[in-house]
């Protein structure tokens, strides 16, 4: 679209202006309500952050409620929960990135390797399934099949001669449950975008490599990697840029007071603090922690891929 | 890819052609094999249930477990709001959307970085749970189904995808349709729209499944049992005290598993059942948003 200015000589900026944003009226209305959802449901409550600095008063509002400065953030620091959350929220994440940042990269390599092209979508078909299933069907799911009694795993286990596990009780074993079943209900998902760009490689490239005797092996090291390389870095960030979020939905579904030493994040616990206890000013000065954290992840992570050379995600 | 018909198999590739193959598989089951095991117990007479611990096969059917769901008030009502929320949801967030992403990827328009901006900065940072409860709250939509549609009118991200693939629409398509007396309005009808029907139908999917899916703003801003979408009703099915319930007439504790797995079931099936004709368009989809802009 080429923007033709209207406007004559003499007319001020304003007049400019004014003619410009009416010649085009329709497209900033329909902009409208995007623009006025932003500002309520994104701006505003980033505004409501200031409650975290405050004695909230219900009576008086947020804005006319006296302020307190840091005295929110100072009892936070001062509380051995609040370390607790923050271990447990960065240990999940961190954990789930490790096993589950490589593991769709390597499921997507090796469809790709298929020959059959119908049997490679039998298996997309099928790993892509769990990605559309709620974490409460999920949670329920997976209490039928780890449950001590009647589960199949625990059923094999048994069969094996061990001892049955409280994969969803014992406070050992929880991490590790949600961790497998956050992967087992992503990686499929997650095989999309590395599947959509290793179908943009140039096939020239293979047959070239072919005349030059390379072999499969060197295929993938010298051809496929490299060009996803790039999408796997802009993944890389983004996953980097969410490490503060565990996964509230999974968890709040699945945890219980025994399991609330290890399985508790900074979400789950921004909820009972804040909506369950109504203590506003704590559950927002926590939250306001967390997306401080988050940002700067975002950014140094963007840094990062820049000075190797990448784009960046923004 | 043709190109790779031509290798030459050497044993080593042979052997690992068949690795693939049967590692491969061996991962599907273990994605299908929970549902199977879920529809399995489902059907299955509790006296069976608990008396084999492996569930390939029912051994003695039994729908006890859905006669018993089906009869319950609260199932048709979580049900209907939920599709209120999924349909309604959907074709709201469709309309703010497309509107938002065509003017975006408009990039001559004076203010386009600003609106991107103020829409991209919105991933990166947030007030947080509690401030965005208090809006909600301050709205009066507690306890309404709005309150699961409105606060989740966007998704920045799929409407970053969506912009991108307008972005991507050869410029020539829209100038012809400018010339022919088209106010810009009239291109995204008549020239954007029908173009770009796989990315709308892959994102209208994206929205319509977070919606029927959603559980948060259900736990943050439902407590009326009236408003409760299928997902809370299927977490007090699954995961409250029974005792709770047992004292409300027909003890849950006598149905027990085979019952839970049956509420489980009636949230699965309709998204099983919408599955196969939606799954040709995500792949595309996802592929559109890949394009970065």
């Amino acid at each position: 679209m080429t923007v033709v200015s209207t406007a004559r000589p003499g007319q001020s900026r304003m007049q400019k202006l004014g003619s410009y944003i009416w010649k085009h009226k329709y497209m900033y209305l329909m902009l409208l309500p995007a623009i006025v959802y932003y500002i309520i449901f994104c701006y505003v409550p980033m505004g409501g952050i200031i409650i975290a600095f405050k004695k909230f008063n219900p009576m008086r509002g947020i804005l006319a409620s006296d302020w307190v400065g840091l005295k929110h953030f100072r009892q936070l620091f001062g509380l051995k929960k609040f370390y607790s959350v923050l271990w447990n929220t960065i240990s999940i994440s961190f954990t789930r990135l490790i096993w589950g940042f490589p593991f769709p990269i390597i499921i997507s390599l090796m469809l790709n390797e298929l020959r059959l092209n119908r049997f490679k979508r039998v298996i997309q078909t099928a790993i892509y399934i769990p990605h559309f299933i709620s974490w409460v069907v999920l949670g329920g799911i997976l209490t039928n099949l780890l449950s001590a009694d009647s589960g199949i795993i625990n059923a094999l286990i048994k069969a094996l001669g061990g001892k049955p596990i409280g994969f969803l009780t014992d406070d050992h074993y929880f991490i590790p449950t949600m961790v497998v079943s956050m992967i087992w209900k992503t990686f499929g998902w997650n095989t999309i975008i590395y599947l959509a760009a290793l179908t943009s490689v140039d096939p020239q490239l293979y047959e070239a490599a072919i005349v030059d005797g390379a072999n499969r092996w060197h295929q993938l090291w010298h051809i496929t990697i490299p060009s996803i390389l790039s999408t796997i870095v802009v993944v890389l960030i983004l996953r980097i840029g969410s490490l503060m979020q565990a996964g509230f939905e999974q968890i709040f579904v699945l945890y219980h007071p025994g399991v609330y030493g290890c399985a508790d994040i900074i979400d789950t616990y921004v909820y009972r603090v804040g909506l369950t206890e109504g203590k506003f000013e704590k559950a927002t000065a926590v939250g306001l922690f967390k997306s401080v954290v988050n940002f700067a992840l975002i950014v140094i992570a963007n840094k990062v891929a820049r000075m190797f050379g990448e784009e960046g995600v923004y | 890819m043709a190109s790779k018909n031509r290798i030459r198999t050497s044993a080593a590739s042979k052997a690992f052609d068949v690795f693939n193959v049967v590692f491969l598989s061996l991962l599907a089951l273990s994605t299908l094999y929970p549902f199977w095991d879920t529809l399995v117990v489902s059907v299955s007479s509790l006296k069976s249930y608990l008396s084999t611990p492996m569930h390939f096969w029912p051994s003695e059917f039994s729908f006890e477990g859905y006669a018993y769901m089906l009869k319950k008030p609260e199932l048709w009502m979580s049900y209907r709001n939920t599709i209120f929320i999924t349909v309604v949801g959907t074709l709201i967030n469709m309309a703010i959307t497309i509107m938002a992403a065509y003017v975006l990827s408009k990039k001559d328009l004076k203010g386009h970085r600003v609106f991107t901006f103020l829409a991209v900065f919105t991933m990166m940072f947030s007030g947080g749970i509690i401030p965005t409860y208090m809006v909600v709250r301050t709205l009066g939509l507690m306890n309404k189904v709005w309150a699961m549609i409105i606060p989740a009118a966007i998704s920045t991200y799929n409407l970053i995808i969506l912009r991108n693939f307008f972005t991507g629409i050869p410029k020539e398509l829209e100038e012809s349709a400018m010339l022919d007396g088209c106010q810009e309005v009239g291109v995204l009808f008549w020239i954007v729209l029908p173009v770009s029907v796989p990315a709308i139908t892959t994102i209208s999917l994206f929205y319509a499944v977070d919606h029927w899916n959603d559980f948060f703003s259900a736990i943050m801003y439902i407590n009326s049992q009236k408003a409760w979408p299928l997902q809370l009703f299927l977490r007090s099915m699954l995961f409250e005290n029974d005792a709770a319930y047992s004292s409300g007439g027909e003890s849950l504790f006598l149905l027990g598993q085979p019952m839970k797995m049956a509420a489980v079931m009636m949230a699965i099936i309709p998204i099983l059942c919408a599955y196969p004709f939606f799954q040709k368009y995500f792949t595309k989809g996802v592929m559109v948003g890949a394009v970065k802009g």
